[in-house]
């Protein structure tokens, strides 16, 4: 097990820099997850993690050693770095004991010991018994199973996980990822985990490392995301937030302000030392969001309802400023019609601080 | 049936017909020809053919030098090949296509050439070697007169077909098969050993039994090498014993084209047998791996690569245009001696020689366009069509290519020895007979493209004339044959290259009248006019670069992998 760290990394390809200036460390047992749109640079990173790219500039250290960096590169099979594909990567000509035990016939183990630990591994990844079988003959979640006793056999210093569960069924990943978690908190292996799933990422990592085009956006919690993101990348791509444009009306006090949402105020959650400031942005929850007959709010018309079984999915356009679509859930009996009137209260929301405040 | 359903079936029900009668006449009919006349020789089952073919002892000394070469023609070709795939595919080698370019080039090059070039190159006469007074001394034997001789031509000849089949295979391996196992701890050797080489086994396999076949069915290489030596194969058993009994040994030649049709399929049994000893099917698709950096090794690998280059294209080559240029046997080439005169003769004064560059060029321009039109309908039906009997067409037109040359010419010669019935057309004896032997032979290397390129077309787009109102016959005009025709064209012209100098099929078919440039290439060299049949040759391989270069311009349009010598 070691930390991981990245120091500035930054990966150009021709003219094009697929990762920018990125810094995450990773501390020893953690498990982070990298999330991001599609071509946002996670598996640039992944592999620049790996050893199959090089960095343009920039230092990685898995560690105490300097792997990639201005010195060189060390080469992928000299990091003790295991991988996750996402296609599993079994290799067909072998058995899945084959498969498992590479790594340690590459390395030259005694035999006897080599398959005890295939054995081991095996049992770790409740595949006790199918080390004879062809990768060809195994469903989708045991092959995935394979493939994490493979990289698990030869006691990685991290572990990379490059979008796991992409190509496995909606039930298959639920399972997995329970799997995935209590093989972390069995092992205490150091993790890095490539997805663009967000709930997969909220419910295994211990941190979360936002990435938009090339950049890192956020490095926090999976909490922290939800309810405190750092700008409005992260905000907005994070369960679908709300941004709304607010000025300032009160200097923070004990974690909160006062701003004008909409022409309404309200009392918003902010970092410390916020100031009054105009063209900021408020970030709302859905649930932050409520329907007030004649109280304080805004009023506007409603755009479509889309009635998702149990609950409608309400789009909301406030009169004011007709371009902006807010929208939230009402449970079932459903008041609301497409066409209608109605007024908006919003009961609480997050001040996105000022750009460059990045944490 | 109303009329209508009954009209829009007629169209197809005609082309299908139509194909397949192309192909019951131009496959089916000569081997069933040829099986007829072994197992019962004017028109009663005997075994009188077999039990004389295994009688003669020359049969069995020839087959033993045919395996003989063939299997070191094939090891040499596997080796090569693989690794030049190996080094081109996998590491950062420098200018790839060029390598690539020229190093495929010695399959477009018909084999007499390739054997003539290497014959300049060595032999005592050789106005290269006498460029630095190293020639030995006249009377002395070719070093490639020799068995080893043969076996390294037939490697040169086929390590590129070799190298092209490893090369598609390599580039579709995944990169993660690859990463996975250097995140194992395996360095790129290892990697290579035990990763990529297993996978690659079907590959291997299938390039080994393309190159067993073309080795054991080569004339051209074991008749410029092995006839002086008096090492002959079964092709060249075949040829002489043609050449000198005529129609009356037809029978026995016969039973020796059979042979070789047997060691041949006997290969490509083998090959299915190995491949299926162990699951290799890799089942995602993904980037290719990352080229392997050579390092400071990567300027001792791209010396090497382009002295194996120079070796095995360029000086054969050079060595070939020296001797076109020389006034006669062992003169030493200097500037006072150089000539044109070579050309001058077999172009415009040899009689048999301008009539075979006349015959060649219309021989392989008519097989070409030919194959080109009979390919898209054939296409159609094996790419799109709805019959699974029409797929097992696809098999019997591969057949008369995948079978040696030599035994295509035996069962051509069978077909034709008598007029045909009820026409009392003869072609025997005439130029037609080497016409309908090219088409049988030639038409797959048209239809393989055409039917890659059938597969890259959205067939949405027929489907969208046919719901205008288009018939069959109007859509195969106006919108299929438009959309494959680069694809066919492409395969026409590599059939016109092919054609050009073919010497195989033509060796057992010509009459005076009908020569090829092949045959006539073949009788300067065998008396001893090695000048003239170098002139002919440095013709054809001048024609051969030109319309490489032509068929180039086609390139933007056609499916990949169907012009080899394009990276």
């Amino acid at each position: 097990m070691a930390r991981l760290s990245l120091d500035n990394v930054t990966k150009s390809f021709a003219n094009f820099d697929a990762v920018k200036d990125v810094s995450i460390d990773v501390g020893d047992g953690e498990f982070l997850a990298v999330l991001g749109p599609s071509g946002c640079g996670k598996t640039t990173l992944l592999r620049l993690v790996a050893g199959f790219e090089k960095v343009t500039s920039g230092e990685i250290r898995i560690g105490s050693e300097v792997v990639s960096g201005k010195g060189g590169s060390v080469a992928p099979e000299k990091r003790r770095v295991g991988i996750v594909f996402q296609n599993y990567a079994l290799w067909p000509h072998m058995t899945v004991a084959e498969n498992i035990g590479y790594s340690l016939k590459v390395a030259k183990l005694d035999k006897a010991v080599a398959r005890r630990k295939v054995e081991d591994a095996l049992a770790l990844v409740n595949l006790q018994g199918l080390g004879e079988r062809r990768p060809a003959n195994l469903s989708g979640g045991q092959r995935q199973r394979v493939a994490l006793a493979r990289c698990l056999v030869a006691a990685p210093s991290l572990v990379l996980f490059d979008e796991p569960l992409a190509n496995l069924d909606v039930h298959l990943r639920a399972s997995m990822e329970d799997e995935f978690a209590s093989f972390h908190k069995r092992t205490g292996t150091t993790i890095v985990y490539i997805t663009h799933d967000q709930a997969e990422a909220m419910a295994l990592a211990d941190r979360i490392a936002v990435m938009d085009g090339g950049r890192l956006a956020q490095l926090a919690t999976p909490r922290e995301l939800y309810h405190e993101p750092a700008n409005e990348m992260v905000a907005s791509f994070i369960s679908q937030g709300i941004l709304l444009p607010a000025d300032v009306l009160s200097a923070e006090e004990r974690g909160h302000c006062k701003v004008r949402v909409l022409g309404a105020e309200l009392i918003v959650r902010c970092r410390p030392g916020e100031r009054p400031r105009t063209g900021a942005k408020v970030c709302c929850r859905s649930a932050d969001l409520d329907v007030s007959q004649d109280g304080p709010g805004f009023d506007g018309l409603v755009k479509r309802v889309i009635y998702q079984g149990g609950s409608a999915r309400i789009e909301f356009t406030p009169s004011t400023s007709p371009d902006l679509t807010l929208h939230f859930e009402r449970p079932d009996p459903v008041a609301l019609e497409s066409g209608a009137q109605a007024r908006l209260r919003i009961r609480s929301g997050w001040l996105i601080p000022a750009a460059g405040g990045a944490s | 049936m109303s009329t209508r359903i009954r009209e829009s079936r007629g169209q197809e029900m005609v082309l299908t017909a139509a194909v397949a009668i192309v192909i019951v006449l131009l496959s089916l009919l000569p081997m069933l020809r040829l099986i007829k006349e072994i197992v019962a020789p004017g028109g009663t089952l005997s075994t009188v053919a077999i039990k004389a073919g295994l009688g003669s002892p020359a049969t069995w000394i020839a087959t033993w030098h045919t395996l003989v070469v063939g299997i070191g023609g094939t090891l040499l070709a596997v080796l090569s090949g693989t690794l030049v795939a190996v080094l081109v595919t996998l590491t950062d080698i420098r200018a790839r296509s060029a390598m690539v370019l020229c190093y495929v080039m010695p399959l477009m090059i018909a084999p007499q050439v390739t054997a003539l070039a290497w014959l300049q190159l060595f032999g005592p006469a050789s106005p290269f070697l006498k460029l630095f007074g190293a020639a030995p001394p006249l009377g002395t034997r070719n070093p490639l007169y020799s068995t080893s001789g043969i076996i390294l031509l037939l490697g040169v000849q086929y390590g590129p077909l070799v190298f092209l089949l490893v090369r598609a295979g390599l580039r579709k391996l995944p990169r993660e098969l690859v990463e996975a196992a250097r995140a194992g701890g395996a360095g790129w050797f290892t990697v290579l050993i035990t990763i990529v080489l297993p996978l690659m086994t079907p590959s291997i396999m299938a390039a080994a039994a393309l190159a067993f076949v073309s080795c054991v069915g080569n004339f051209g290489i074991p008749a410029f090498l092995g006839i002086p030596a008096n090492y002959l194969v079964l092709p060249t058993l075949i040829y002489q014993r043609l050449s000198g009994g005529g129609p009356a040994v037809l029978g026995e030649t016969a039973f020796l084209s059979v042979l070789i049709g047997i060691i041949a399929m006997a290969g490509i049994l083998a090959q299915e047998i190995m491949s299926r000893r162990r699951d290799y099917r890799i089942s995602s698709t993904s980037l290719s791996a990352e080229p392997y950096e050579l390092g400071r090794w990567r300027p001792a690998v791209q010396a090497g690569m382009w002295l194996l280059i120079v070796v095995v294209l360029f000086l054969p080559l050079f060595g070939l245009v020296l001797t076109s240029l020389v006034p006669g046997y062992g003169i030493a080439l200097t500037a006072k001696t150089a000539t044109l005169d070579n050309y001058r003769f077999v172009l415009f004064e040899h009689d048999a020689a301008s009539r075979a560059f006349f015959n060649s060029f219309w021989l392989s321009i008519a097989a070409a366009v030919f194959a080109v039109l009979v390919a898209v309908p054939i296409g159609y039906l094996i790419a799109w069509g709805k019959q699974r009997w029409v797929r097992l067409l696809n098999l019997s037109v591969e057949l008369p290519y995948a079978l040696p040359g030599v035994v295509l010419a035996i069962a051509s010669l069978l077909l034709f020895l008598r007029p045909i019935p009820l026409t009392g057309i003869q072609l025997y004896n005439t130029v037609w007979i080497i016409l309908y032997a090219y088409l049988a032979r030639f038409l797959v290397l048209a239809l393989r493209p055409t039917i890659s390129g059938y597969h890259q077309i959205d067939r949405a787009l027929e489907e969208a004339a046919q719901v205008a109102g288009a018939g069959l016959f109007t859509r195969m005009r106006t919108i299929i044959f438009p959309l494959v025709a680069p694809a066919a064209i492409a395969g026409g012209l590599l059939i016109f290259m092919t054609a050009l100098s073919e010497l195989t099929v033509s060796a057992l078919l010509w009459s005076s009248g009908s020569e090829t440039i092949g045959v006539v290439m073949f009788s300067f060299e065998q008396g001893g006019d090695s000048n003239y049949a170098a002139a002919m040759s440095v013709i054809t391989v001048a024609v051969t670069f030109v319309l490489m270069l032509v068929t180039n311009l086609l390139a933007p349009y056609l499916p990949t992998g169907v012009l080899p010598w394009r990276d």
